[in-house]
């Protein structure tokens, strides 16, 4: 066990990213994750880490700077947030296809306009199709954890796809928790640099970043199905090993509540945290009723999200997010929609909509969730509300 | 053609120069067909082809009116992509655009 410091949770990635003994920072400052960058520059100032701090004129080219100097075979970080994640859109499609094992922190904020830097997932679900692997933490010690998993399943042979760690803005990146941290060899060991994949190297000479016509294209987008798939099995073998060597379990998603229950509501990030504090002392742990936390959203953990939500009568998805004209508009909820059809479980389900632009959801919002479930858990699916629930908007 | 199991990750080219290749003529509706009787040898195909397609040849070639040239004008067919560029600046109109039909 290392020391227990107190951090905020950018702070507490930055020290995560330094045990990771990254070789190039690129990075733009962006609110609310600029203090994850600054933090590191000041350990390289402070010669307590040995990396090269790239400043960029724009997150395109954090991103651009950050596939260059993963080709060249560094250990590789970045961070950003809203404005400056949905910057690096293009890029990220590149550092996915390019198989470069980028790690990048989202401290999730959400998007203009109106100009809003607080916290919610709007910037997270935005990338979510750009073929990188996407998990969220819901505390600080998960989000200082998450770097070095990432680290560990970015650069596995079998994966080699960058890897973005979430953290909700504000809620936790300026928030202070105690972090048990993890120290430079430990997390070198746990996640040891090594170069699994094709760098340019001029003993070596190979050519990245070609033009791929229609003969050639088809076979990549095939491969990278298969690395993200692979991804799922790398996840589950690194969060026990993860478990065996620093004590904490982590899971693809995570369940808390009663063990048989009727009304589930799932979430992500620090409103998981929420919810539990909800079920255990408002509502009691008598009730029937649970919270499945989804801390890995790509490759989605369809698996696991039928194992917990079989035999519920109805379940209440948390939307950060909204994605106006979708056939769900909340998209966290169109996963969960598509994973329960797909696999028969016939679980009804409903969408809440909240805590968009840094309103908080709180148990009263919480509250109000947990008795639209209770109160439609025994109607048929067609008398559901076809459109999402808004909770908290002033109407 | 390899399955996707067979080919490295992430669209890397291992061999250099393999571009070489790649013949980029599959892209062509028209094919130009020289007339060498009617070609002057003034060389502007040559010097208006984008790509070049247009070769200058050390062939001699006699016309049947018995004019002797010692270069003969050749169109790569590997990468002419059939813009027709050389066709339209032939000052003498000995280039003719002749659609591919396989």
């Amino acid at each position: 066990m290392g020391k227990i410091v107190p951090l905020s949770g950018n702070s507490a990635v930055a020290y995560a990213v330094k045990s990771a003994d990254v070789d190039v920072i690129s990075a733009y400052p962006i609110t609310p994750q600029t203090t994850i960058v600054e933090k590191l520059a000041e350990f390289i100032a402070n010669g307590e880490l040995d990396a090269e701090m790239i400043h960029v004129e724009s997150e395109h080219s954090a991103l651009s700077a950050a596939v260059g100097a993963s080709a060249a075979g560094a250990r590789v970080y970045t961070a950003s947030s809203s404005q400056g994640i949905v910057l690096m859109y293009e890029i990220m499609f590149i550092a996915s296809s390019l198989r470069l094992p980028i790690v990048m922190t989202i401290a999730a904020r959400a998007l203009s306009a109106p100009i809003n830097i607080w916290n919610d997932h709007s910037d997270f679900m935005a990338v979510s199709d750009t073929g990188w692997v996407m998990m969220m933490a819901e505390n600080n010690q998960e989000a200082h954890d998450d770097v070095i998993l990432a680290y560990r399943i970015a650069e596995d042979p079998e994966v080699l796809l960058p890897v973005a760690t979430a953290l909700d803005g504000y809620f936790m990146t300026h928030t202070i928790e105690p972090i048990d941290l993890i120290e430079r060899e430990d997390a070198l060991s746990f996640a040891p640099k090594r170069k699994t994949w094709f760098t340019l190297d001029p003993d070596k000479p190979v050519t990245i970043g070609a033009l791929g016509d229609p003969q050639w294209y088809f076979e990549f987008k095939r491969q990278q199905y298969e690395a993200m798939k692979k991804s799922r099995e790398v996840f589950e073998k690194s969060v026990d090993e993860f478990a065996k060597v620093f004590g904490r379990r982590y899971g693809a998603v995570e369940y808390f509540g009663d063990e048989n229950p009727e009304v589930v509501l799932v979430a992500m990030g620090h409103v998981v945290g929420n919810i539990k504090a909800y079920l255990s002392r408002v509502r009691g742990k008598d009730s029937r009723a649970g919270v499945l936390k989804i801390k890995l959203y790509r490759p989605f953990p369809e698996d696991l999200i039928v194992k917990y939500l079989e035999g519920v009568k109805i379940v209440g998805v948390v939307d950060r997010a909204l994605v106006p004209g979708s056939a769900s508009p909340g998209p966290l909820h169109s996963e969960i929609v598509a994973t329960l059809r797909k696999h028969g479980v016939d679980a009804k389900t409903l969408s809440f909509v909240s805590g968009l632009g840094g309103r908080p959801v709180t148990h009263e919002h919480i509250g109000v969730m947990f008795s639209k479930l209770s109160e439609l858990k025994d109607k048929p699916a067609s008398e559901l509300p076809k459109e999402p629930l808004f909770i908290g908007v002033r109407e | 053609m390899p399955s996707w199991k067979e080919l490295p990750i992430g669209a890397v080219i291992l061999e250099p120069g393999s571009s070489r290749r790649y013949k980029t003529h599959e892209w062509r509706t028209l094919r130009p067909v020289i007339n060498q009787d009617k070609c002057i040898r003034c060389r502007i195909c040559w010097s208006y082809c984008p790509e070049p397609a247009i070769l200058e040849v050390d062939k001699p070639y006699v016309t049947s009116t018995n004019r002797r040239y010692e270069i003969t004008y050749m169109v790569d067919y590997d990468y002419c992509k059939g813009c027709g560029i050389c066709a339209r600046e032939c000052p003498v109109k000995a280039i003719e655009m002749v659609p591919e039909v396989r």
